[in-house]
């Protein structure tokens, strides 16, 4: 793992340009300059956005303020997903910066959870890492750690501390030799066009008899339509952290090295862009 | 915590056994059961074992154990997985159910304050 740490530096600080506009019917007392920032890929939104809600509220009464939202062409964004995952599965082969409206009223209750503080999003985020250890190792790793090794890697995410946070995950990543990898492999399968959250179910990444499953593996029984055939042109793409890997990868080695902290390996599938 | 002989074990599936298979019949129904054990001073319900629609999220199972325990709107209620973890709210419990449920069943534990980190 020590050899491809270069791989966990990278997508730690994956960065996607965002330009980010108030939603013209919000009331303000002058007009709202759009405010850029380069977001993190593996952060949350409502993390890294505390500018952006000063930037706006400048502009802004405080009776017309209520629970800052995001939105990108009419779809709510999800905070609670990785920014990269929201930028992957709705904005992916389209031009930056990443244009996202910014709104501070008529909160739409059935799309997204509400978020009024970083200890929302640390319980979140907490949350998914246990249950990634519960696939990854029964919980074992997760439980032996003290409330202070938790806090570690959350005050590494925040903070966007990659060492303080991996010389703690590190330990989430680890298994025995014998075994071959996880005991089964946290993931999330997204899709642009449904309406159903996530596929997630137990994938080992070793099978009976020894050999190391693949992406295509885990797609062929997850999601078939995704892998390309023959005959047909191209019809997906399969994308984590921006980037197609080559589907005869092992899944386990993506899960150690492209995992998002959380420790899920959020795999998007999006239409191929037609051109 | 009163627990009766339907409670079941919380042990993990066997080692062996090949997940695919597993969730392939489970896809199948449409309905999973759920066993519902409260945690702490949190009242018990009468009836402990639900059928569910496997899209069911975990906010709306929240709300209606909440209603079901006739507890106040500003009441918070927490569930929990393998107690150990509170699964996002708009998570489906067929999903829950086949990445943790053991023995044909998904044991949920609900609590009206923070139970597990």
């Amino acid at each position: 793992m020590a050899d491809d740490k270069d791989v966990l530096r990278d997508v730690w600080f994956g960065r996607i340009p965002t330009c980010f506009t108030l939603n013209p019917d919000e009331i303000t007392e002058r007009e709202a300059e759009p405010y850029y920032l380069l977001l993190p890929r593996v952060s949350y939104l409502t993390l890294v956005t505390d500018k952006v809600k000063k930037h706006f509220l400048k502009v802004m009464k405080t009776e017309d303020v209520e629970e800052m939202w995001f939105e990108y062409e009419g779809t709510p964004l999800k905070w609670h997903y990785p920014i990269g995952v929201l930028f992957d599965l709705h904005a992916s082969n389209t031009v930056l910066p990443w244009n996202i409206t910014v709104q501070f009223r008529n909160f739409p209750d059935r799309d997204l959870l509400h978020c009024q503080s970083n200890s929302i999003v640390e319980a979140h985020f907490m949350s998914s890492i246990k249950e990634a250890d519960a696939l990854k190792h029964k919980s074992q790793v997760i439980n032996d750690m003290q409330k202070k090794d938790h806090k570690q890697l959350w005050m590494g995410l925040q903070n966007d501390k990659f060492d303080q946070f991996w010389a703690m995950n590190r330990k989430l990543m680890e298994y025995s030799t014998e075994e071959g990898g996880f005991r089964y492999i946290p993931f999330r399968i997204y899709q642009t066009l449904s309406d159903r959250p996530f596929i997630q179910k137990l994938f080992r990444p070793v099978s009976p008899e020894g050999n190391a499953y693949t992406l295509s593996d885990l797609l062929k029984e997850m999601f078939p339509a995704a892998l390309p055939t023959e005959r047909e042109p191209k019809r997906y793409q399969v994308l984590i952290h921006g980037i197609e890997p080559l589907l005869e990868t092992p899944l386990q080695w993506l899960s150690e090295h492209l995992s998002h902290p959380d420790n899920f390996l959020h795999i998007c599938i999006v239409p191929a862009p037609s051109d | 915590m009163s627990d009766n002989a339907e409670s079941p074990t919380e042990s993990q599936k066997e080692e062996s056994q090949p997940p695919p298979d597993d969730s392939a019949t489970n896809e199948e129904k449409k309905k999973i059961d759920v066993l519902l054990k409260p945690v702490g001073d949190t009242p018990i319900m009468k009836t402990k074992k639900w059928a569910m629609d496997r899209g069911r999220t975990v906010q709306s199972l929240a709300q209606f154990i909440s209603r079901f325990l006739k507890m106040d709107a500003s009441e918070q209620l927490f569930i929990y997985v393998n107690q150990s973890f509170a699964p996002s709210p708009d998570q489906e419990v067929g999903v829950l159910f086949d990445c943790f449920g053991s023995h044909g069943k998904l044991v949920l534990h609900y609590c009206k304050s923070q139970a597990w980190g």
